[in-house]
């Protein structure tokens, strides 16, 4: 059937320029001229022009809204979506109002390719320069350019060869080579659709075969393999319950069997099925979006970024110089901390350092402070509070690319030119992340020193700071602890009172102590913020058959007294947040269901509460 | 890929961070050809299960093959399925054609309004209970922070300029003039108290690439879309005084493809047949900043 075959290619291109320069008449003019307009449709737009007494306007076409109607200039970026006899095309119309460089980069970034308008009798304008600049930052490298409006010039070859000339040469200083520059009259489909009869000296292609010479972009398939985990989903797979790291594969390709690597852990692992319910495939490219599931079940979460151990690995960077552009009137300032947002990593970073700083236009701003403000673009230094893992722009694009949110929304992009290790001791840095109490308790033998000591390690690799307190660490602090219910009691305020002091400074505590008595547990919970409670319910059949440290025979044989679960009671919280019971449990399938419910807590999975 | 690969893959990229990003998400269901697209879509990221609500607006004029296909579907696929009214407007006859309101009224009060009060939680909410295979009243009915819609950029003008995550102020209003920008598969995911986000991951497709992807899949839709010997069928669902049939003769996905493509139909707008568009020459655009999908 042909119409798959048509499915088979699509192409997106941005049309950009400078304010009234006829961009929104040359996708009118376009979509007429190739029957791609609903019958009625231009009858409807004519009427409108007569109501309003004004001549009739292509631009309407697409300048959907009242406001655009109203002050004849397009506002936000408009999908369009027409067929050519070659292929699918979505035409991005993006504004050419210096107000609006926001929605001309919400519009371009998606672009495989760009037209540039300029007209024929105002020449390069300054959004000329500052689109040109932007598509060269966002990483657009097909371009055509339309020198519109050439019935201004009387349609005259000279004219049109100083215009081109101009053109190419602001477009080589920004290090684009336009494919074709076309000499058009929009208004009158001249070199659209059909070649102009007014200009037979022209010889190039019409925009139509521009459009149909463009490459779609093909996916980075050909660099290394990256995907950043979006989510961690279990599923019933293969027999048990399984994590599912489920993303889109941003760059390079995997297959079932490769060796990965989880940053910036550093964790590695090999890929064990590629899941697209309701199908499971061995390999995935560039492009596809699909749920890996791994041999071992290691804990990862959102945010980490996967590669293949054959292959480069990404930079893990505690510091990136980048070329940053900023969108809001609000100005960035230095210092100030703001979200950085890569792949579906989110650390919060501030400006250290501003090198360079220019209009969107590429003129360098002479004369700056400790800011960057509306439409400007800066190479700046950026201090990150977790380590990134991310890779240079001119290596994998995908990854390079990040966008800087305060307050609520989205202010500006940037890509990372060079990454760079930590300027000074990370552990003064990471402030942060919210401080916690996770309390293991349960009987001896039940898990708790374990899931402790990885929960640790688990926790300082994901940049958060970390204490571990337990009978081991605790040793020198707070020793010659006795087993009688008082000296037990004084024992655990002790400890609660340095968790809640470690707790108000962003710490994670990670306390692990049998703690029977749930009187002195409740007083913990009282004093701390953000008290945790994990009940290790390990039955105590189970913990005296592992006996680590033989306590459980030696006070069977009488030579302990007042051991929990022999001769003293366990009080079984009544509202722990969290009940496991480790028996048949891994470490990590255990510790992952704790950390799960720290992150959800904590990382608050829901823009309102961060 | 090819494109219909692509089209789906950044879908499932859209809906598994909406999931990733936001606590109380909920997905509004019409029971149309899009969102039950958008259905299929979420059982493919989320790998068979679909772990957020659905939400759908009745406005009581509703055709009624769409309620039985909607319960047909909730029981087989397990969903958790959430309908609402604006039953104040019903019972004070505020309805065209039949009460004193003109079109635009009643799809304010019946759609944009239910849909506003539901999502709030402030409105009654029903809820499909899979044990009993009854819906209930929700006890306690907590407010959506995001909303999945399967809105299409090529339906009207106003929506070809949404953004795929699209901040809605208090009481839903839309600021077209002021949206923040998105690129980079990086979307605006933070919202104010009391505001919540629209989430749009059909904005890419087309009608056509709707009924290739429909036909691809065999993905089941309500059977108003083809031609049951009549000779007419939907080609756009909504209420039944609003939405005109058209005369077509296609009975399968593939044949419909086929009219929009080469066909009768490859230059007739499709919501041709929906009559509130086409009052105050920019009727869905007043309806769509008020909150209106």
């Amino acid at each position: 059937m042909s119409s798959s075959t048509r499915v088979a290619r699509a192409c997106t291109v941005a049309i950009v320029g400078h304010v009234d320069h006829g961009k929104s008449t040359v996708i009118g003019r376009l979509l007429a001229d190739t029957g791609s307009l609903p019958d009625g449709k231009l009858d409807a737009v004519a009427a409108h022009c007569r109501r309003a007494s004004q001549p009739f306007e292509y631009a309407y076409l697409v300048d959907a809204l009242r406001d655009e109607r109203a002050q004849g200039i397009t506002i936000d970026a408009a999908r369009i979506f027409f067929r050519s006899a070659a292929r699918d095309y979505q035409i991005i119309d993006a504004p050419g109002h210096v107000e609006f460089v926001r929605n001309m980069i919400t519009g371009a970034a998606r672009a495989a390719a760009a037209l540039l308008v300029v007209d024929a009798e105002d020449g390069i304008q300054e959004n000329s320069r500052r689109h040109a600049w932007l598509l060269a930052m966002l990483g657009v490298r097909q371009l055509a350019v339309l020198v519109n409006k050439m019935d201004r010039v009387a349609r005259g070859e000279h004219a049109f060869a100083g215009r081109e000339r101009a053109i190419r040469e602001m477009l080589a200083e920004r290090g684009i080579t336009p494919a074709c520059v076309i000499p058009v009259v929009a208004r009158d489909g001249d070199n659209l659709a059909r070649r102009s009869e007014t200009m037979p000296w022209y010889s190039g292609p019409t925009l139509l075969e521009a459009l149909d010479a463009f490459d779609p972009e093909p996916p980075a398939t050909h660099l290394p393999f990256r995907m950043p985990v979006q989510d961690v989903y279990k599923r019933d797979l293969d027999g048990g319950l399984r994590r599912v790291l489920a993303g889109t594969v941003a760059s390079g390709c995997i297959a079932v069997g490769d060796e990965i690597v989880v940053h910036p852990s550093g964790k590695r692992s090999r890929v064990a099925r590629i899941a697209q319910f309701p199908t499971t495939s061995t390999e995935a490219a560039a492009g596809e979006a699909v749920g890996l599931t791994l041999e071992d079940q290691l804990y990862v979460q959102r945010g980490a970024l996967l590669s293949r151990a054959a292959e480069p690995a990404p930079s893990i960077a505690a510091r990136i110089r980048a070329s940053l552009f900023w969108l809001s009137r609000t100005p960035m300032v230095k210092g100030k901390t703001y979200v950085v947002k890569l792949g579906t990593a989110r650390v919060t970073a501030r400006v250290t350092e501003i090198r360079q700083l220019m209009d969107t236009d590429g003129a360098p701003v002479e004369r700056h402070g400790d800011s960057i403000g509306h439409n400007q673009v800066a190479d700046c230094v950026l201090d990150l509070d977790a380590p990134l893992a991310c890779d240079e722009a001119d290596v994998i694009g995908e990854t390079s690319r990040f966008v800087v949110v305060d307050d609520h929304a989205i202010r500006g992009g940037g890509i990372v030119r060079e990454a760079l290790g930590a300027a000074n001791d990370r552990s003064t840095e990471s402030a942060a992340s919210r401080g916690a109490v996770l309390w293991l308790t349960g009987l001896s033998g039940a898990g708790k020193s374990t899931l402790a000591t990885w929960l640790e390690s688990e926790l300082l690799q994901q940049g958060h700071r970390v204490e571990r307190l337990d009978g081991d660490t605790l040793r020198h602090l707070l020793p010659g602890v006795g087993f009688s219910r008082a000296e037990r009691d004084a024992h655990i305020q002790r400890v609660g009172h340095l968790a809640s002091r470690l707790e108000h400074h962003g710490v994670i505590v990670i306390a692990a102590f049998i703690s029977p008595y749930a009187a002195a547990r409740e007083f913990v919970r009282g004093i701390c913020d953000n008290f945790i409670e994990v009940y290790i319910s390990t039955p105590l059949a189970e913990c005296e058959r592992r006996d680590p440290k033989g306590l459980y025979s030696r006070a069977r044989r009488g030579e302990i007294e007042h051991f929990t679960g022999i001769d003293d009671p366990f009080e079984p919280p009544s509202r722990a947040e969290i009940v496991l019971d480790t028996t048949g449990l891994t470490v990590e399938e255990a510790g992952s269901a704790i950390l799960d419910y720290l992150a959800q807590r904590n990382g608050a999975h829901d823009g309102s509460s961060r | 890929m090819d494109h219909l690969a692509e089209l789906e893959a950044r879908s499932i990229h859209i809906l598994r961070e909406a999931r990733a990003n936001f606590r109380r998400l909920a997905m509004l269901w019409s029971v149309g050809k899009d969102s039950t697209v958008l259905l299929w879509l979420a059982r493919k990221a989320f790998l068979g299960e679909v772990p957020f609500p659905l939400v759908h607006i009745d406005t009581s004029f509703k055709i009624p093959e769409m309620i039985r296909y909607r319960d047909q579907l909730t029981a087989e696929w397990k969903l958790d399925m959430i309908w609402a009214r604006n039953d104040a407007a019903l019972a004070s006859k505020r309805t065209f054609p039949d009460g004193a309101v003109d079109r635009l009224t009643c799809c304010r009060l019946l759609k944009t309004d239910a849909l506003k009060q539901a999502l709030s939680g402030a409105g009654e909410r029903h809820r499909f209970n899979h044990d009993t295979h009854r819906y209930e009243i929700e006890a306690a009915p907590e407010p959506f922070t995001g909303v999945i819609v399967g809105l299409r950029a090529d339906e009207e003008g106003s929506r070809s300029k949404e953004r795929y995550f699209s901040p809605r102020g208090t009481d839903a209003g839309w600021d077209i003039g002021e949206q923040p920008p998105e690129f980079w598969n990086q979307y605006n995911t933070e919202f104010a108290p009391g505001t919540h986000v629209r989430i749009h991951p059909l904005l890419d497709w087309t009608e056509a690439n709707v009924w290739e992807y429909i036909a691809r899949e065999s993905i089941p839709v309500v059977p108003l879309y083809f031609d049951d010997g009549t000779g007419r069928r939907y080609r756009s669902l909504g209420c039944a005084p609003c939405t005109n049939p058209v005369e077509s003769s296609a009975t399968s996905a593939e044949e419909i493809v086929v009219e929009l493509t080469r066909g009768k139909f490859a230059r007739v707008a499709e919501r041709a047949g929906r009559a509130q568009d086409l009052e105050d020459g920019g009727g869905l655009e007043t309806l769509r900043r008020g909150g209106y999908m």
